[in-house]
């Protein structure tokens, strides 16, 4: 990516942000990217104007620090990423708007608008005296909606996969894994919470591969210059495959830090903006290993390609009853799951592979310590 | 209102048999009728009283040879004294009968308001628990056939605001004649409201047709883009309405209340959460009317589903006038009914 | 229910008869003269009825009613629901609003209820208990079963047309209805002579074909009397009658009643004639049916009873508020 549209400014000179505040959304080609500060202060200039395509590295705002004697920022540019730019889309006029300047929108809409991330204000409404809809909102909200992904994220993905495939000499393991206990001890745990405060099976695996690569630095991580540069943390990139076709893996940063507890809202809150464009450009340039889940998809072993420049990617395929020999030479229905690994042969080898595997299967055995 | 219901009765020889057989073409008239008989056959304690309920044949022929088989013991005609037959109703009910009071239009009923509400309605609690009230009170109910501002009232939502009251309205053959059984073996009193329109509603009836239950309602069509939601009288305009939607592409859902008290707010709801817009259809006045708490208990329980304002076809604010084409005007019509839901659509 | 009832006339001896009398009545004068400074200590609140100078009535009919007739009484029914032998604990704690009460503190002092001595309340619309009386007996005749139900009304129910309807309908079906109204002379503050254009109200019976009577409410002898001759003839099928019980009302209308209507001197001229109580007293001392040790032992066992039912009150429990809309419905699952 070199270029982006500026959709709209988040602040306005005057208002205070603190480092990390999201302060503008840009238009790229991975869709609705939300710019966050890097400086905390006082916002003294709005340098670009919303519907103006910028080339990467544009100064954005200036940021006056209100720290003494120092002098202002500007905030960095929009997200790194390889892509082509994407046309700009400027925002429509607040068709909806009443007379007071209060956006006229159905409480679904409303409801439906929050949970997408849509800015009510941009939409333009069919409702009874121009209301907005929730199907105004659904129309908005492309990666929702639309029947395709947009041809330039669908040319990222070509572009980076064709790479990976050039460049990368992969090899690929697979194990099922028993998820008796991990299923019996997911049910206790959420059996007492309310639903919007349950763990899904697809954050402990998320979970079990980032508990694994602290003791696999070699699958964590970049290839780059010919060389392997290790991670400097475990992010795990999860595949989010969006509902207009098309699909992105931001960062869940830390993965393997933290309690299950605490990282279940971050987990959700990362997945329902993927869905919705709204990911900071951070989570989605810098996670060092992708984890990428098919089983809702009815896939028995997903044979994954490797999302360069990093070196492993993890699959999950369905969730399925099998018969297994249990501990006391029975034969039980469990459930089990094919977890499969392609791994750059560049950095690693089978050996290695296997052994990262069993980790993560161990992990998946005590599901108490995830 | 006499010369109407004589037109009624006739209308009943022309139709129904009377006779017990396989046959399942009926109508509400009979329907109901069948169920008074079968329950007086039933239990020795049910007996009939009201005005004109047995030489005349019931002011809406609902009763009429009922006379003939249970003598008048059991089908017992009353004078005018609306307050002292439906009191004396709650009496026998005290006293370990099962009545069942015919007041012959819910327009004299207000003669025995205080008796329903104070005594009938009270008296379980009022007693702490030591007396139950079954009873039930059957009246015509509403508007339709040019009989001016003191016979056609829609009072259902008065009976419906009280609590220590069940209500009724069956709009269908089945609950003509399923739901008197089911109001018969409530322990509380009942009020079931006869749409005067319907008791000429004609068709098919199950011949093993029996008791309904007294408290869920009905979806009496499926439907995606809107939930139309009615009762009583209003249900057949209401499905005419969604016939002439459907022609245009709106698919609605019709929603029969059945019970108007309780009020079944799951059915309401869920099929709101569905096509997220509503239009209530009540004969009754607008202001205080039943279509009011209706929209009421949808914004308290699913604000967040809503996708247009709620919207009402209710009477107009006025006493119903004599002259056809302005009683036709004052009260809802499939016509006004399309119009509400291209409101809330959007369309039109 | 107490012995209070079931064992009407004939007494087995004018002294006995006396006594009971005298005990019936006496309970409910200091009943309700107690539930007085109940009201002003706060123990007792909403409407307080009180029956002070009518007390012969209640003691007179309830004598007269087997435990399988019925009652249908008034708002002001302290002394019916004590006559007729609702235990005076669970009436006392229903004053008192406790869940112990006769009605589980959901009535209070207007709407006193008991299954067991068929006591339907308690009516508090004036009138309103003539319908349900009327179909209490249309349940006995339908069901052919030789009860009687007496139905207690103040002349102000006379007025109403409930009453017109509930008398024309009782008569026409010739019910085992007693219609017995008690002439206080006042409905709340109105007086008879404004309100009614035939002031004999028995003389009304006549206009339904209706045995109508009148006794004086001071004699309880002759109330008693008067009540076993309605409630036999009714019992034997000649349908319903309507006895006038002329009384008066000591007390005011309520708690809350200034009684800007009638003359202080009025009332005293009354007091000094003496109430039921007082006369009935005298006359048993003057026959030799009773003497003066007799009174103070009934007002000692009365004070006892009447204390009882206060400490029975105090103790009780309140309802707990998570019962407040039980009994609004029979618990029913339909078949």
């Amino acid at each position: 990516m070199d270029e982006a549209t500026l959709v709209e400014w988040r602040v306005k000179p005057g208002d205070r942000v603190e480092r990390g505040d999201i302060v503008a959304a840009i238009e790229t080609s991975k869709g609705v990217i939300d710019i966050e500060s890097f400086d905390s202060g006082i916002v003294d200039a709005l340098l670009i104007e919303p519907g103006v395509k910028i080339p990467v590295g544009t100064a954005l705002a200036r940021i006056r620090s209100d720290a003494p004697g120092t002098p202002a920022h500007s905030t960095p540019p929009a997200a790194p990423a390889p892509a082509p730019p994407a046309p700009a889309t400027p925002p429509s006029p607040a068709g909806a708007a009443g007379r007071e300047g209060r956006v006229r929108a159905s409480p679904a809409a409303r409801r439906h608008a929050a949970e997408l991330g849509v800015d009510l204000a941009r939409l333009h409404g069919t409702g009874p005296h121009g209301v907005i809809t929730i199907e105004d909102v659904a129309r908005a909200a492309p990666p929702a909606r639309s029947t395709a992904p947009p041809p330039d994220m669908r040319a990222t993905i070509a572009a980076a996969m064709t790479r990976a495939k050039r460049e990368i000499p992969h090899y690929y393991l697979a194990t099922g894994v028993d998820l008796h206990k991990a299923t019996l001890w997911l049910a206790e745990y959420n059996r007492e919470r309310p639903v919007t405060g349950r763990v899904l099976m697809g954050l402990l695996f998320v979970r079990a591969v980032a508990k694994a690569l602290t003791g696999f630095a070699d699958f964590n991580g970049f290839y780059k210059d010919g060389a392997f540069v290790p991670g400097p943390g475990i992010h795990v990139g999860v595949a989010v495959a969006l509902r207009g076709g098309g699909l992105v893996a931001p960062a869940l940063h830390d993965a393997d830090g933290n309690t299950l507890d605490a990282q279940r809202p971050a987990f959700q809150d990362l997945v329902t903006r993927a869905r919705s464009g709204h990911l900071r450009a951070s989570e989605m340039a810098d996670a060092t290993i992708t984890v990428t889940s098919l089983g809702e998809r009815g896939v028995d072993t997903v044979f994954p390609v490797i999302h360069p420049p990093q070196v492993a990617i993890v699959g999950f395929g369905r969730v399925a009853q099998k018969p297994v020999v249990t501990a006391d030479g029975g034969i039980a229905a469990h459930p089990v799951v094919q977890v499969s690994l392609a791994a750059d042969h560049r950095v690693s080898d089978g050996h290695r592979g296997g052994l990262f595997l069993a980790a993560i299967e161990r992990w998946l055995q005590t599901p108490e310590q995830l | 209102m006499g010369a109407r219901c004589r037109a009624d009765a006739r209308c009943v020889y022309a139709l129904g048999t009377g006779v017990n057989d396989s046959a399942i073409q009926t109508t509400y008239r009979e329907a109901l009728r069948s169920a008074l008989r079968e329950a007086m056959r039933a239990d020795p304690r049910v007996f009939l009283m009201g005005e004109d309920v047995g030489r005349y044949g019931g002011s809406y022929a609902v009763s009429l040879g009922l006379l003939e088989e249970f003598g008048p013991e059991r089908i017992r005609d009353t004078p005018l004294s609306e307050s002292a037959f439906t009191g004396a109703g709650i009496g026998a009910a005290l006293g370990g009968m099962r009545p069942i009071v015919e007041i012959m239009t819910v327009n004299f009923s207000l003669l025995a308001l205080d008796q329903i509400l104070n005594n009938a309605a009270t008296i379980r609690h009022m007693s702490g628990g030591q007396f139950s009230v079954p009873l039930v009170i059957r009246m015509a109910t509403g508007a339709g056939r040019q009989l001016a501002a003191q016979h056609s009232h829609s009072l259902e939502n008065w009976y419906a605001h009280i609590p220590g009251l069940r209500v009724v309205a069956p709009a269908t053959l089945a609950d003509a004649r399923g739901m008197l059984p089911t109001a018969l073996a409530c322990p509380d009193p009942v009020v079931m409201f006869e749409h005067a329109t319907l008791y000429n509603l004609e068709g098919a009836l199950p011949a093993d047709s029996g008791a309904v239950d007294i408290e869920r309602a009905a979806i009496r069509r499926s439907g995606k883009d809107v939930t139309l939601v009615t009762y009583g009288g209003s249900l057949p305009k209401t499905l005419a309405a969604a016939d002439a939607l459907a022609a245009d592409g709106i698919d609605c859902e019709v929603i029969d209340l059945r019970s108007l008290r309780p009020i079944d707010d799951a059915t309401i709801i869920a099929s709101v959460a569905r096509t997220r817009r509503i239009v209530v259809v009540d004969e009754g006045w607008r202001s205080g009317s039943l279509a009011g708490e209706i929209v009421t208990r949808v914004v308290e329980q699913a604000f967040y589903d809503l996708d247009a304002a709620p919207a009402r076809v209710c009477s107009e604010e006025v006493p119903i006038p004599y002259a056809k084409h302005l009683e036709e005007a004052a009260l809802p019509q499939p016509a006004k009914i399309v119009a509400a839901v291209h409101a809330v659509m959007n369309r039109g | 229910m107490s012995k209070d009832m079931g064992d009407a006339a004939p007494a087995g001896s004018d002294r006995a008869r006396a006594l009971q009398l005298v005990h019936g009545m006496l309970r409910i004068r200091r009943f309700e003269e107690k539930c007085a400074e109940l009201y002003g200590a706060l123990k007792i609140r909403g409407f307080l009825h009180l029956y002070v100078g009518e007390e012969a009535i209640a003691v007179g009919l309830m004598r007269v009613l087997t435990p399988e007739d019925a009652v249908v009484a008034t708002y002001r029914e302290h002394g019916h629901a004590l006559a007729r032998g609702i235990p005076m604990t669970a009436i006392m704690a229903e004053m008192y609003g406790k869940a112990s009460g006769c009605s589980h503190g959901r009535g209070g002092s207007m709407h006193l209820f008991d299954a067991t001595a068929r006591f339907y309340g308690g009516n508090a619309i004036v009138a309103g208990g003539l319908p349900l009386a009327t179909g209490l007996a249309l349940a006995d005749m339908l069901q052919q079963r030789a009860r009687v139900t007496a139905c207690v009304f103040g002349e102000g129910a006379v007025a109403e047309g409930e009453f017109h309807e509930s008398m024309n309908l009782a008569a026409l079906w010739k019910l085992p209805v007693l219609f017995l109204c008690e002439n206080n002379l006042y409905a709340m503050g109105t007086a008879l002579e404004r309100s009614e254009a035939q002031t004999e109200l028995h003389q009304k019976a006549a206009g339904y074909g209706m045995p109508g009577s009148v006794v004086d409410g001071m004699d309880v002898l002759a109330v008693e009397d008067a009540a076993r001759r309605a409630v036999t003839a009714i019992r034997s099928g000649s349908g319903p009658q309507l006895l006038e019980v002329r009384t008066y009302r000591f007390r005011a209308h309520s708690m809350f009643d200034p009684e800007r209507y009638r003359d202080k001197a009025e009332v005293e001229a009354w007091k000094k004639k003496g109430g039921p109580l007082t006369r009935f007293i005298a006359r048993a001392k003057h026959e030799r049916w009773l003497d003066e040790p007799d009174i103070e032992g009934l007002e000692r066992t009365v004070a006892e009873e009447i204390q009882a039912a206060i400490d029975f009150a105090e103790a009780s429990e309140w309802e707990p508020v998570a019962e407040l809309t039980r009994d609004v419905y029979t618990p029913w699952e339909p078949a």
